[in-house]
This record gives C-alpha cells, sequence and structure tokens, in this order.
C-alpha cells in the first residue's frame, strides 16, 4: 500500500465521482421520480471524501519528518518528451494535503442542503479534490500543470452554477485572471524545461540543472524572465495585491463549501507554488527578489485589512482578511534570505504554519458566516445604502444574536479571536513567526506590517459587536442555533486551530527539517550575481 | 518533579479550569455551580500564600526558577517557564486574594443574572491569564497572557452585552491595548534581535556583561517600545481613555480587572524588566506617569457617577506607580501598586455596594430613570450601610494618604522618589514632584468629596432612601477584609511603626537592580534624604485637600455650583468634567478620518481599480475583438474575400457576352488565335 497510497489520495475523489455517475446510471427506477438521488450523491462524496482524509491521516502518522521526499511514485509517462509520473510528499506538501483532505470532507458535509442538481455539485467538488491534492503531490511539473489546470474548471462551474447572484461574472473573472496567470506558468515550464540539460519537467532534478541554465532573451537572463514568469503565475492565487481582486468577488458568489475550498486551500497553492518551484530552483534570485515580495507582503497585510474594515457584507470582510492574512505568508517566507538563522527559519516556518492555519482558521470563518446566511438570507452587517427596503437602509442588520444563539456566537468568537491573532490560537504562533523572521532582515517594512496586529482586530471586533451584542435585533426573534451537522464540521477545526495555538510542535516538528533543507539551498547559492 | 513546579501549575491551571467548568457544564448546573469556581480560586489563594512564606523563609533566592521548550524549529526556540521571585510571590497573593473576595462578593451581586456560571468562568479565565503574566519567565510569554488578559477584560466589560455602551466599551478596551502592545511586540523583537533571547533574566544578564556601540540607543528604543504595553494595559495617557469606558462591566469586575490587578499588569511589567530600563527610557516613563496622575486627579474632581471617580482615581493613581519606576524608586513603585491594589478593590466594591443597593431600592420604588451610580441622587447613606461607609472610609484614608493606613507609606515613598529625582536632575524634573504632590492634594479632595456626597448630607430622594439598605454578607465580608488590608500595619509587620514602612514587604522587596546606566545606590540614597521632606509635604497636602472637601461639601461653606461656575470663567470645569476633550479629539482626528479612508480605500480597490482598471482590459479585449470581427467580416470577407467573387462574377459577365453561339464567330476567333500562336512561336 505503502507505495500507491499518494495515487490513491489523489484519484479517490474521481472513483467516488465514477460511482456517482455509475449509480445515476444504472439506480433502481423509483415509483416517486427521483427525490431520493440527493442524498446518495452527497454520501457517496462523504464517504469518498472521509476515506480520502482517513489516507491522509494515515500518510500522516507513517510520516517520517527527517527522511526527506517520501512514499515516493515515479514512473515514465510520455517518454518522448521525458515527462513522468512522479508523485511524493515531503514537509512541504504534506500539511497542505492535510489540510486538503480535511476541507475537502468539511466541505462536502456543508453542502448537505444543497438542492440544485447534486449530481453535478457533488461530481464537481470531487473532481475539484483530485486537482488539487494532485497539485500538492506532483514532483513533475508538468504533472503539476495538468492538475494546476484540472482544479479549474470544476471551480468555474461550481461557482457559475452554484453561486450567488453575480455567478456569472464571478466565475468567468475568476477563471480568466488565473488563466492569465498560467500562461506565464506555462511560458516559465517550457522555459524550464528547453534550457535545462538534460531536458526535463523534474522538479527535483531542476534543483540541480537550472542553475547552470546561461541564456539570454531579448538581452534579459532567462532565468531572471523564468522567475518573473512562475511568480505571475503564482501571484495571483495568493493572491497579491494588486492581483487580489478576483478573490473578493468570487468568495463572496461561491456557494458557501466552494468559498471554504477556495479560501483554505486555493490560496495556498500560490504560496506553495512559490516554495516548491521557485525557491529550489532558482535559489539565488530568492535574494534578488525578497526585498519585493516582504514589500508586497506588507502592503497585503495593511491593504487587506484596511478593506475589510469597509465592508458591510461579512462574506466579503472575510474574504478581505484571506487577503491581509495571506501578506504573513509573504513576509515570513521573504525572511528566508536572514544571515540570523533563528530569523530565517522563525520566517519560513511561521510562514508554512500560517498556510496551513490560515486554511482552518478561514474556513471556519467561511462556514459560520454560511450557516448565517441559510438562516437569515442575508449577510450584512449594515444594509447598504441603497438597499432595497428603504427604511432598513444604512441600519444594523443584525444585533444582539449573542443572546439569541450562544452556541454559534461561541464559534464566531473563536473564529474571529483566531483571526486577529489571538494568543493561545494558531494564527498567533505563526504571525509572531512570521514577524519575527521579517524583523531580522526588513525592519522598517516589518514595523509596518505590525499595523495588522490592529487592524485584524478592528473588523473583526466591529463586526461582532454589530451582529452579536446590542439588544436583539426582533427580525431574528426565531433564530435558530447551530444544528449537530454544523457543529460536527467546526469542532475538528476548532480543536486544530486551539490545539497549534497551544502546542504547536507537532506541526513545526512535521515541516521545520524540510524547511531547514530548503534554507540551506537558499542560503548555499548566495546572492544573485547575473550571468556568468 | 519539584512540588514548587505543581503548586505553581495547579495556581496557573485551576482557574482554567474554573473557566472550562463554567462554560460547558456550569449552566446545567446553574447558581451552585459558584461552589466549584469558590473552590478552584479558594484552593489557589492558599497555595499562593504557601508560595509567599515559602519566599518569606528562603531570604532572596529565588522560588522557582524552571522553563521548558514549548517550540523549537532548531535554532528559533521559545519556551514556558515560571520565574517565582518575592516580587511575583506577592503579585500572586494579590492577585488570588482579591480574585477570591471578588468571587464571594459576585455571588450576591450578580445572583439571578441569565448568565450567571458564565460571568464565573470568565473571572476564571482572568485569573488563569493573570496569573500567567505574573508567572511569566520571558517576554513572549508574558505578551501571550497580556493578550489573553486583554481578552478576558474585553468579555468581561462587554458581560452585559445588550447595552451598547457596554459592548462599545469592550471593544474600545481591546482596541486601544492592541495599539500598546504593538509597540511591546516590536520592543521584544528588538530585545530578541539584540540580545539573542527574551528570557527576562537571560535579557538583564546580557544587558549587565555589556554591550556593543550604539546598544544603549537601542535598548532605550526597545525599553520605550515595551513600556508601550504598559501605557495600553495600565491605562496611562494617551491611551488611558479605555479605561473609564470600562466601568460599563459590573462592579466586582471593575474592581478586580481595571482597579487592583490587570492595569497594574503594566505596572509589573515595568518591574519585571526594570534592571534593563536605560535612564533615557526611566525619565519617558516617569514623564508619561506624572502627566497621568495628574491629568486623571484633575478629570476626576468634576465627575458624578461614582465608578467614573474612582476609574480616574484609578488612572491617576497608575501614573502615580509608573513615574514611581521613571524616577528609580522601584520598592516605592511596587509597594504602591501592592497597597492600591487593596484600598482600591475595596472602593470598588464599597461602590458596588451602594449601586447595588440604590439599584434595589429603586426598584422597589418603580424607578427605572433614576441613575443609581450618579452621586447626586444619594446622599445620607452613612446610617443605612453603616460597614459599607465605614469599609469605604477606612480605604478613602488609605487613598488620600493619611498616616496610620497603607497608602500613606507607599505614597509617601514615591513622593520622596520624584523629590529624589528632581534633586538629582533639577531643570525640567520639578514637573515630576509638582504633578505627584498635586495630584495628591486633588486626591484626597475628590475622594473626601465622594465621602460627603455618597454617605453625609441630605438625601437626594426620601423615598429611595427609606428602601435602601445594607448588603447580606457576601458582600459586607470582603469589603471588611479589603479595610483591615489597608492599614498600614498589616505592611510593616513585624514592626509597629505605622510610619515606617519597614517591615516584611521592605525584606522581601528589594530597592532593585540597574544594570543599563542608572546607578541604584545613589538613587536609593536619595529616596531617603528626600524622605522627610516628602513626608512633611504630603501630610499638609492631604490636610488640605481633605479639609477644603469638608468645608466645601460637609459644612457647605462654598456652594460647589458656584464654585464650578467661578472656575468654569475659564472654562477649568467644562475642561475637567469633559476629560480635556481627549476622546472628542482622538474621534474626530483619528478614528472617523480612519474610518473615512478605509471606505475610500475600498472603493478605490473595487469601483475604481477593479471595475475600471481590471475590467477595463476585460473591456478593451472586447472592444478590439469587435473592431477585429468587425473588420473581419466587413472588410476581409466582404471586400476582399467577397471582392474576388465579385470580380470573377464581373469578368465572366463580361466574357459571357463573346459566347454568341454563332458558329462563324466562334471560328473567327479560332482562327486569329492560331495566327497570334504562329506569330508568337515564329519570333522565339
Amino acid at each position: 500500500m505503502n507505495s500507491h497510497i499518494l495515487s490513491l489520495l489523489v484519484f479517490i475523489p474521481i472513483l467516488g465521482a465514477l460511482v456517482t455517475l455509475a449509480y445515476q446510471q444504472f439506480k433502481p427506477k423509483s415509483v416517486n421520480g427521483n427525490n431520493d438521488n440527493g442524498n446518495a450523491h452527497k454520501w457517496i462524496a462523504a464517504v469518498t471524501t472521509g476515506l480520502q482524509l482517513l489516507l491522509a491521516a494515515w500518510l500522516y502518522i507513517q510520516y517520517i519528518p527527517t527522511a526527506g521526499i517520501q512514499f515516493v511514485e515515479q514512473a515514465s509517462w510520455i517518454p518522448q518528451f521525458n515527462i513522468e509520473y512522479y508523485l511524493g510528499v515531503d514537509g512541504l506538501s504534506l500539511p497542505m494535503v492535510l489540510l486538503t483532505a480535511l476541507l475537502s470532507f468539511i466541505g462536502v458535509v456543508s453542502s448537505w442542503n444543497i438542492k440544485k442538481s447534486t449530481l453535478g455539485y457533488f461530481t464537481m467538488l470531487l473532481l475539484l479534490d483530485t486537482g488539487m491534492m494532485g497539485v500538492f503531490v506532483s514532483l513533475d511539473f508538468f504533472l503539476f500543470y495538468i492538475f494546476w489546470e484540472v482544479m479549474l474548471l470544476p471551480m468555474y462551474f461550481l461557482i457559475g452554477i452554484w453561486g450567488g447572484p453575480q455567478r456569472q461574472y464571478a466565475a468567468i473573472k475568476f477563471f480568466l485572471y488565473t488563466l492569465f496567470g498560467s500562461v506565464f506558468m506555462l511560458l516559465a515550464m517550457l522555459g524550464l524545461y528547453f534550457y535545462s540539460d538534460p531536458h526535463t519537467f523534474n522538479l527535483i532534478t531542476l534543483i540541480q540543472t537550472a542553475s547552470s541554465i546561461n541564456a539570454t532573451i531579448w538581452g534579459m537572463d532567462v532565468r531572471i524572465l523564468i522567475w518573473v514568469a512562475l511568480f505571475i503565475g503564482f501571484a495571483i492565487k495568493v493572491p497579491i495585491v494588486p492581483l487580489h481582486t478576483w478573490l473578493p468577488l468570487a468568495h463572496v458568489e461561491a456557494p458557501t463549501a466552494v468559498s471554504v475550498i477556495l479560501a483554505g486551500v486555493l490560496l495556498k497553492m500560490g504560496t506553495y507554488g512559490l516554495l516548491r518551484i521557485n525557491y529550489p530552483i532558482l535559489p539565488d534570485l530568492v535574494h534578488w527578489f525578497a526585498w519585493f515580495l516582504a514589500l508586497l507582503g506588507v502592503i497585503n497585510i495593511i491593504w487587506g485589512a484596511l478593506n475589510a474594515i469597509a465592508q458591510i457584507d461579512l462574506k466579503k470582510m472575510v474574504a478581505y482578511s484571506s487577503v491581509s492574512h495571506m501578506g504573513y505568508v509573504l513576509l515570513g517566507m521573504a525572511a528566508v534570505i536572514s544571515e540570523n538563522p533563528a530569523g530565517a527559519q522563525a520566517g519560513l516556518n511561521g510562514a508554512l504554519m500560517q498556510m496551513f492555519n490560515h486554511g482552518t482558521i478561514t474556513a471556519m470563518l467561511f462556514l459560520l458566516v454560511g450557516v448565517v446566511y441559510e438562516r437569515a438570507h442575508h449577510r450584512y452587517i449594515f444594509y447598504p445604502d441603497d438597499y432595497k427596503d428603504k427604511k432598513l437602509a444604512g441600519t444594523r442588520a443584525f444585533g444582539g444574536l449573542g443572546a439569541k444563539v450562544p452556541i454559534y456566537s461561541a464559534f464566531v468568537a473563536l473564529a474571529f479571536f483566531a483571526g486577529l491573532g489571538l494568543p493561545a490560537l494558531s494564527g498567533f504562533i505563526s504571525e509572531v513567526m512570521c514577524f519575527i523572521g521579517g524583523f531580522s532582515v526588513f525592519r522598517t517594512l516589518t514595523i509596518i506590517g505590525t499595523l495588522g496586529i490592529l487592524l485584524n482586530a478592528i473588523y473583526f471586533l466591529r463586526a461582532y459587536n454589530h451582529v452579536f451584542m446590542g439588544p436583539l435585533n426582533s427580525a431574528y426573534d426565531d433564530l435558530t442555533d447551530m444544528t449537530k451537522r454544523e457543529i460536527f464540521i467546526l469542532v475538528p477545526l476548532a480543536i486544530l486551530v486551539i490545539l497549534f495555538g497551544v502546542y504547536p510542535a507537532p506541526l513545526l516538528d512535521m515541516i521545520a527539517p524540510t524547511m531547514g533543507h530548503l534554507i540551506d539551498i537558499i542560503q548555499n547559492a548566495g546572492a544573485y550575481v547575473g550571468m556568468m | 518533579m519539584n512540588p514548587t513546579v505543581l503548586i505553581a501549575l495547579a495556581i496557573l491551571f485551576l482557574p482554567l479550569l474554573s473557566f472550562v467548568f463554567q462554560i460547558f457544564i456550569g449552566h446545567r448546573i446553574g447558581r451552585p455551580a459558584h461552589w466549584v469556581s469558590l473552590i478552584f480560586i479558594g484552593t489557589v489563594l492558599a497555595f499562593s500564600i504557601s508560595i509567599l512564606t515559602n519566599a518569606y523563609l528562603l531570604h532572596g533566592h529565588h522560588v522557582l526558577n524552571e522553563s521548558v521548550e514549548w517550540f523549537s524549529t532548531g535554532d528559533f526556540t521559545l519556551r514556558l517557564g515560571f520565574n517565582i521571585d518575592n516580587v511575583a510571590a506577592i503579585m500572586l497573593v494579590v492577585v488570588s486574594l482579591i480574585s477570591f473576595l471578588v468571587h464571594v462578593y459576585s455571588t450576591e451581586y450578580l445572583k439571578g443574572d441569565p448568565r450567571y456560571t458564565r460571568y464565573f468562568g470568565y473571572l476564571g479565565l482572568f485569573t488563569f491569564s493573570m496569573n500567567g503574566i505574573v508567572l511569566a519567565d520571558n517576554l513572549i510569554m508574558m505578551y501571550v497572557f497580556w493578550e489573553l488578559v486583554g481578552l478576558s477584560s474585553y468579555l468581561l466589560i462587554g458581560f452585559w452585552f445588550e447595552k451598547h455602551s457596554a459592548a462599545d466599551a469592550g471593544m474600545k478596551a481591546f482596541l486601544t491595548n492592541r495599539v500598546g502592545d504593538i509597540g511591546m511586540f516590536i520592543g521584544i523583537m528588538i530585545l530578541f534581535f539584540m540580545l539573542g533571547t527574551v528570557n527576562i533574566e537571560e535579557l538583564a544578564y546580557e544587558v549587565s556583561i555589556g554591550m556593543a556601540d550604539g546598544g544603549l540607543t537601542l535598548l532605550t528604543i526597545a525599553g520605550i517600545l515595551v513600556f508601550m504595553g504598559a501605557v495600553g494595559k495600565s491605562a496611562q495617557f494617551p491611551l488611558h481613555i479605555w479605561l473609564p469606558d470600562a466601568m460599563e462591566g459590573p462592579t466586582p469586575v471593575s474592581a478586580l480587572i481595571h482597579a487592583a490587578t490587570m492595569v497594574a499588569a503594566g505596572v509589573y511589567m515595568l518591574i519585571r524588566i526594570f534592571s534593563f530600563l536605560t535612564p533615557d527610557a526611566l525619565a519617558v516613563i516617569a514623564v508619561i506617569g506624572g502627566i497621568t496622575a495628574i491629568m486623571a486627579a484633575i478629570i476626576a474632581i468634576t465627575q458624578n457617577d461614582i465608578k467614573r471617580v474612582l476609574a480616574y482615581s484609578t488612572v491617576s493613581q497608575l501614573g502615580y506607580m509608573v513615574m514611581a519606576i521613571g524616577v528609580g524608586a522601584y520598592q516605592a513603585g511596587f509597594f504602591h501598586l501592592t497597597t492600591h491594589a487593596m484600598f482600591k478593590a475595596c472602593l470598588f466594591l464599597a461602590s458596588g455596594s451602594v449601586i447595588h443597593a440604590m439599584h434595589h431600592a429603586l426598584h422597589k420604588n418603580n424607578d427605572h430613570d433614576t441613575d443609581p451610580q450618579d452621586m447626586r441622587n444619594m446622599g445620607g447613606l452613612k446610617s443605612k450601610m453603616p460597614i459599607t461607609f465605614l469599609t469605604m472610609l477606612v480605604a478613602t484614608l488609605a487613598l488620600s494618604g493619611v498616616p496610620f493606613f497603607s497608602g500613606f507609606l507607599s505614597k509617601d515613598a514615591i513622593l520622596a522618589g520624584t523629590v529624589a529625582y528632581y534633586h538629582a536632575h533639577h531643570g525640567w524634573t520639578i514637573f515630576l514632584p509638582i504633578a505627584g504632590f498635586g495630584a495628591a492634594i486633588i486626591t484626597a479632595f475628590y475622594m473626601f468629596r465622594l465621602i460627603f456626597m455618597t454617605f453625609f448630607g441630605e438625601p437626594a430622594d426620601k423615598k429611595i432612601h427609606d428602601s435602601v439598605h445594607e448588603n447580606p454578607v457576601p458582600m459586607t465580608t470582603p469589603l471588611i477584609i479589603l479595610a483591615i488590608l489597608s492599614f498600614a500595619t498589616i505592611f510593616t509587620l513585624p514592626g509597629w511603626n505605622p510610619i515606617e514602612n519597614h517591615g516584611w514587604f521592605t525584606h522581601l522587596v528589594s530597592e532593585g537592580e540597574n544594570f543599563a546606566g542608572l546607578d541604584m545606590h545613589e538613587t536609593t540614597e536619595g529616596i531617603h534624604h528626600a524622605h522627610n521632606t516628602a513626608m512633611t509635604i504630603s501630610l499638609i497636602v492631604a490636610t488640605l485637600g481633605i479639609a477644603f472637601a469638608f468645608v466645601v461639601y460637609y459644612f457647605k461653606k462654598f456652594k460647589a455650583d458656584s464654585l464650578a461656575a467661578a472656575a468654569n470663567k475659564l472654562k477649568l470645569y467644562d475642561i475637567s468634567f469633559n476629560k480635556f476633550y481627549i476622546d472628542e479629539i482622538y474621534n474626530a482626528v483619528l478614528y472617523k478620518p480612519f474610518l473615512w479612508w478605509c471606505n475610500v480605500f475600498s472603493k478605490i480597490d473595487w469601483d475604481y481599480y477593479d471595475q475600471k482598471f481590471i475590467d477595463g482590459w476585460g473591456w478593451l479585449t472586447l472592444k478590439i475583438s469587435d473592431a477585429s470581427g468587425y473588420s473581419d467580416y466587413n472588410w476581409l470577407d466582404q471586400k476582399i474575400v467577397d471582392g474576388i467573387a465579385k470580380l470573377t462574377n464581373y469578368f465572366s459577365r463580361e466574357l459571357k457576352q463573346t459566347q454568341t453561339g454563332v458558329i462563324q464567330t466562334y471560328i473567327m476567333g479560332g482562327v486569329f488565335g492560331l495566327m497570334i500562336i504562329m506569330i508568337l512561336f515564329q519570333s522565339i
């Protein structure tokens, strides 16, 4: 089993999707029409993702942190072009694999009340799952690219069909934005392939061979062009300001489960790609680029938070908070060039931890917004000034829910405080590590970035104040508290958020050796010296 | 394992267990659930006292100094650890004692509240976090609990969150504190990278063995930044604005958190890091403390809400403590923290007792408009609530600095510190003793104003006055205990001289060490020299303040209103009553413009950048494809492709006319053609 666990992990959702389709084809003909279909679809999806989650857990148990890349599967796929089917996990991908498996399962369970065309919805969700998992375990660039694109299609339909009122606009915007990035990524991939000797897409081999690329296009160093092209491709996914405007729209229009996966997993692919491809393959350019990366990180932190403060839609606020929180990841990543070993390690480990922790925290946030949206059919903090009901325009949309739905408000409080980086919750550890790392290299930038500590607190507390505190808004007199199913999907996330806030060592021990290795690669490469 | 470690762990985690119990189980049990909290916190108190006893017997050795690794990436490691020295041992007793008394008091005060058990849970969370600050041996751990204390403060201020004012106050407290915390965090990072550790004792050691060039300047910056955390938490100017609003929380909470313990955390932190604060950083600290002490005292004069008077008094006294640290009066600063914790907790709990009684009396008379906290609605309560009155009087005497009471000793020591500081530095430092003595005279005045307005004179409303009753035992017992602890002798034991502070306290708490350039020997000498001067002046000012309050509010020789009107000729009354307009200024200059800018940024981000610029590319693409579609059809297809077809068509139409169907014409054409070919061939 050891040898094929990754393939199983990647393709089990496809199997689930095939089972769903087969069931649809051969299901027993019901006299009363097909009103039991939806149930079967979601149960198949839940069992599939549940199995995947168990596999991922097993993977975690078997994983040996100090042993480098593990569970490797390597086979020639298209020998004419030296393309391989090459899978493996290390400390960089394992947390992302775990996160993907967990959030896919939670995504399915949180979609329990989907009514519209469940067949399509759940097969798309499963297909998306395969794409994401594939991206995180591929060690061949070509394979990586295939999975990257595979993911795009179901996402387009999930937003475009099951989304909110502006779903089509949002879906096409998301699609075009990402595709724009993919073009650059494709060029960079081909560049790496053709300029490396021997020609290869193997990401591990490229670590050795890419450093000897010595060529120019129009007088510019090819390696710089490759770096920049890759960076643009990944920056859109992160998203790095100013390439971020697909995010608020897509997150807001997507159905809850899809927002969870978008923010929880897809955003991490951007930073994952940088760490998996740019960092080890073009390590000297990291030195050249780090300052800019830190600057962009700080811009993300501040700009995302300032925009979140202005939002009157809870989901949009949470979406912008993601922009801000991903900024910490960039700042931490940039610290890898620190001359102080403690700083470099704090930064890079903090960045990866922040990727994981943001995944769980933002998943909670989107799920919780979904809970209230399902009941109230809106998620305004304040009604907009041009609201259809003129009397309500500009007024507090909720208010006083704290006394009415105590369990819900407790979960929201936990998620909000995790979001604003309260100690003993996971976000704090990773934010602090990113800052400490950043501070060891970029003093001024990091000091500006620490404003995020305050700004993030402002919008979360303001939102909490307006939604949960004050006298109860009589429009919500019969609001019901969370159901058992909703609690069931939030509890594991809450446990992770608290566990890694109090005791981050398990997470850190898993990733630290790999991160240490990456730091060595980059520090040994030395600063970029231009063309030889 | 060292048994002391177990005791320390119990002190830390029993309150957390109380929190967990009350949140998950308590509400199913209801009121009796408070016994769990009482037993847990009572145990914590017992353990704390045992630790203090241990410290007393150990003569200056650390009771406990141990740490474990929290997490590590190899070269970057954070540790969690306890460091119980004598200061921490005293602080533990202060925190757990007042926490326990507040728990007892709250069983009566919060009786019947729908979220009764949750309240006790929050108190547990607070005690846990506060003890964490006290025990922490490194700055990161302290920062962790620092923020958790902020959380419990947020939860408790907003405990009655149905009131907008309470909800807003909680948020304001948290956010204002975060401003300070940013500075503290940056300061910690500077220390970490400069000295390679965040452990407080190691930091002190690193500083003591000397530093590289420019190290002192950086150390000064770091010290001031870390002090920013204390500015937030200990409500120093300019971040003091949250504390008076925090009075929206239940009164026992105000006593525990916003008077005795949490707000003193800033001072405690300064005491912990005192040994590596540079003289320049200390000067800044002293000035901030002095400004806070005098400013808050001035505001307290004109407030009518009994809790607000006490709140500003707290701000002012915290200013004293901070100023004490700043002038190097290390021992005096911590002494005042301890004595103040007792008498200020007593004052708050007594005011709570008054409010509780007023509230019930108003309720009984079906009066829902009168404010039970406004002193103008009180008066003459002395006979109705004798225990509350007497305990509050004792605490007031202590706060006003009257001999035989604890505040006299500690305040006196601080004032001696400021006088000594002036003697050593001259110049602008005259401000510090002026602020100190000025605040002292004002404090004596407004506290007796409070006593007279509340307990003496004619009752404002006879009917309500008649229905006021003294509160039951769970509320009065803590008052009595705290009043007893406000006597000077408590702190001078085994000595009995009530105006000389030599006793167990001075035995336990040293006069402080400083490795960053402050000569502690000289400072201590100076304070000893200034002792008599300071005591004389402080006796005079206390007497003056009390006497003036007697004249105005007891004998009513002057009408308070006309005095206020006279002062208001120079707008003095308005300035004090409106708290120097600081809230209004922040609102107008910072908060509102900030929100406005956020909206502008959001507009730029979405309405302009995305909708215009990004979608502009889409628009442009569409335009280009429109144009290319247009030219593709209208030009390439219609004109060129179809043009060729038309041309062919034209020629074929023209040539068609040669097809006449007349055989002679065809033959003639053939002959002509043949002739042309022959001519062509011949020429070749």
